[in-house]
């Protein structure tokens, strides 16, 4: 399977009367925006704002961030099976507004949302200080469920984005980039000196407001199974979590995935990147054994000499982690792991929730615990007064000047376990 | 000018080798071996004023005698910082370093610093105790071990803020630090792949820990007589959360008096925890904290009692070290309270 993605650069985000882009510069027509929010009935009322790299602008609390692409060429369309008709997506041509953002924010759950600085120390833990981004902030209508809210609010974004990403359909690519998957057969021929390697991405399916996506199924529903790499480029998994912030995969780190691209990026040259092996993280003890016997028999089965594993989230699924480690290892399959560590504020405490010897490779997203001080920023988008209850946030994490102490984990992406930032610890 | 006092052996004071690895400790006012090295890493901003040697032998057979009498060596030269070594791959003379600096830090309560390379058994023994950086195996490695050590010692002596153990160069010491690397974690991670995969070295981020279990007691020899107590680190607090637990990351737990109550409702409990939607735990508190079916059971004498209080915390983000100092502080009321089992619920 072969994608072309092709980058439109955006280095500028403006309101104006017509939505376009021209010479890297994002125009939004706002009301525009405002009455495709507001078609669905279950918001009140929806503020459309920008926040800008370097802008001293803090945007909390936040729910999920979304690149806008378009598909030019090739069958279906972007968000397969939740906006887009089920089609099996991953070949062709995909235009991508490379710079641009759509941030969805509203209280959901109230601990469960992120903080995104633009400018600051905030600003150089996440990644999307440095987008242009289109930040909605909705209001729910009245006694609406916050499970309800969350699918009106994940929506919303789904379809600004490709509202906005139709804007790139004409456009011709700044820049282009093709990645190709062979099949099995195929790649065995091409690249028979080269070890196989396998991608094991672990989707977060704890359920109650902790789920992903995958071609509209809920994670939590599926069994372990298998997908191209370019497939997940045009958004073949999508977020519908309100987790810690920190380490939870947006939207935009599913259709960016850093392992993805870095395993690309060596494929025929170090390595044969075979495919990505989906697995969840569901809490029952019979569904993780299920679903990491079913990695350990999926990477057995591909032939791999080696995977790398990424997860999503702490604690619980820290078990699922070291279950599909332990059993991939277990089949002489070599292994690597990324997650994030809670060693206490002070580092001093176990990191994770569960560990094993064969867990020998670890790659680490760094301390969630850690304390950081967040500058007050001239403008707020949102809300601050959530910041004493947050996950990371304590009694006295906000200041009477709109300063902000808390821990790492109220940052948006901050240690993310796709291996998306340079953040580690020692 | 930051006063520095050296603890050498024998063998790096020109005195001999292994013959004379028997000398008692003596102190030299001018520099000796790796001071000079030393010495001109530190340019202007600290002295060594004076250098203690000491056999291998003697400072490992002689331990208590060694240390007091080094102790007050020191103390003659009243300094603002403390180097031992470097030992490379000496074994009792990376003891020796380590042991000594880990003396001088407890006692005078002055910054020590100490580096070996990171086999020699005293890395082990004092690596969570003091600074030692990771050097080469042998004394080859001088150069090398004099670069990394004169930087930290002079930020050690400023009382600068230390960074991670990869930056700065010293063996992980149990404290983790955040830092920026130069690759992002996903190249990290195939770059890590690609060497396991080649069998060549490489190092993982985070050597796994030596995972405490903890074996279940003996069962309850009498439910029907035993006084039961309830613990949950699945947050449920009284509404409005009096005593401010936090949703992650929890720094305290909370004790609460249930003297009297039947059942936990909407209006009077709730959670607190940010790692789940809160929606059925704030509806009906006693799906996480059975109250009312232990009412029920003690009505109906299937079990002694349910004690008065009941203890919570978040779990969610809530570091084990912190756990383990709210279970060791509850446990020991829990005892005195003469609980006969506790149900521990989650969420």
């Amino acid at each position: 399977m072969k994608l072309e993605l092709g980058y439109i650069y955006i280095k500028d985000i403006q309101f104006a009367e017509k939505s376009k882009v021209e010479n890297g510069t994002l125009y939004v027509n706002k009301e525009e925006i405002k009455a495709l929010v507001m078609e669905d009935q279950n918001f009140k009322s929806v503020e459309v704002e920008l926040a800008k790299p370097g802008d001293s602008t803090r945007i909390m609390p936040v729910k999920d961030v979304i690149e806008p692409r378009v598909k030019v060429e090739g069958p279906g369309g972007i968000f397969p099976g939740m906006v887009s008709k089920v089609q099996t997506v991953g070949s062709g041509k995909t235009h991508v507004l490379k710079g641009a953002a759509v941030i969805t924010t509203g209280k959901i759950v109230g601990f469960q949302e992120g903080i995104i600085d633009m400018t600051g120390t905030g600003a150089e833990y996440t990644p999307f200080s440095k987008l242009n981004n289109l930040v909605l902030v909705c209001q729910p209508v009245e006694g609406l469920k916050q499970h309800e809210h969350e699918k009106a609010l994940r929506f919303a974004g789904y379809k600004i984005a490709i509202h906005l990403g139709e804007l790139a359909r004409t456009l011709v690519p700044d820049e282009s980039e093709v990645f190709e998957t062979p099949t099995v057969k195929e790649g065995f021929k091409l690249y028979p000196e080269l070890p196989r390697v396998a991608y094991v991405l672990m989707l977060q399916s704890q359920g109650l407001m902790h789920d992903t996506y995958v071609y509209g199924v809920d994670a939590k529903q599926s069994l372990t199974t298998m997908l191209y790499p370019t497939e997940i480029m045009d958004g073949a998994i999508v977020s519908g979590n309100c987790v810690s912030a920190c380490d939870k995969n947006t939207t935009y780190h599913h259709i960016n995935n850093p392992v993805i691209h870095d395993l690309f990026s060596e494929h025929g040259k170090t390595l044969n990147f075979v495919g990505v092996i989906i697995t969840n993280e569901n809490v029952y003890l019979a569904d993780k054994e299920r679903s990491s016997d079913w990695s350990a028999k999926l990477a057995e089965f591909l032939g791999l000499d080696g995977v790398i594993i990424s997860q999503e989230g702490f604690g619980n699924p820290d078990t699922d982690l070291i279950m599909n480690c332990k059993k991939i290892e277990a089949k002489g399959i070599k292994t690597v792991i990324i997650t994030d560590e809670y060693a206490g504020r002070d580092g001093s405490s176990q990191s994770l929730a569960d560990a094993d010897v064969s867990a020998n490779a670890v790659v680490t997203g760094g301390n969630a615990n850690e304390v950081i001080n967040l500058p007050a920023l001239e403008k707020v988008i949102g809300y601050t007064s959530v910041a004493d209850i947050i996950a990371g946030g304590f009694s006295g994490s906000l200041h009477e000047d709109g300063s902000i102490t808390a821990e790492l984990q109220v940052i948006t992406g901050a240690t993310n376990e796709m291996g998306f930032n340079k953040l580690s610890a020692r | 000018m930051i006063k520095v006092v050296q603890y050498i052996n024998q063998f790096f004071a020109n005195v001999g080798g292994e013959e004379m690895a028997h000398i008692p400790a003596e102190v030299r006012t001018e520099i000796v071996g790796p001071g000079l090295a030393f010495q001109q890493a530190f340019k202007d901003e600290a002295k060594i004023v004076a250098t203690i040697v000491c056999g291998d032998s003697y400072f490992n057979e002689n331990l208590e005698e060694a240390k007091k009498t080094i102790l007050e060596m020191i103390k003659e030269y009243n300094p603002d910082l403390f180097i031992a070594g470097p030992a490379f791959n000496a074994g009792r003379y990376g003891v020796a370093c380590a042991t000594i600096a880990a003396e001088v830090k407890e006692q005078l309560n002055i910054p020590v610093l100490t580096g070996m390379y990171k086999e020699n058994p005293g890395a082990d023994m004092f690596k969570n105790k003091v600074y030692i950086v990771s050097t080469k195996n042998s004394a080859v490695g001088m150069k090398d071990a004099v670069k990394k050590m004169a930087p930290l010692a002079l930020k050690l002596a400023k009382g600068e803020k230390i960074l991670s153990s990869a930056e700065e160069g010293y063996l992980p010491n149990g404290i983790r630090v955040n830092f920026f690397e130069k690759e992002r974690g996903s190249k990290r991670a195939v770059n890590m792949l690609l060497s396991k995969l080649q069998d060549k070295e490489f190092e993982t981020e985070f050597p796994m820990p030596d995972f405490d279990r903890v074996e279940p007691n003996k069962a309850v020899k009498d439910i029907t007589k035993a006084k039961i107590a309830l613990v949950t680190s699945g947050g449920i607090v009284p509404k409005g959360n009096p005593d401010h637990i936090e949703s992650s990351s929890a720094s305290k737990f909370g004790k609460y008096d249930i003297d009297g109550v039947m059942d936990l409702t909407e209006e009077t409990y709730e959670t607190a925890h940010g790692g789940y939607d809160p929606v059925y735990a704030n509806l009906d508190a006693d799906r996480v904290l059975p109250v009312d079916i232990l009412r029920e059971f003690e009505q109906q004498g299937k079990i002694g009692s349910l004690h008065r209080y009941f203890y919570t915390t978040v779990g969610n983000g809530t570091a084990v070290k912190s756990s383990k100092a709210f279970a060791a502080e509850f446990s020991k009321e829990l005892k005195q309270d003469g609980i006969d089992a506790v149900i521990l619920t989650s969420t």
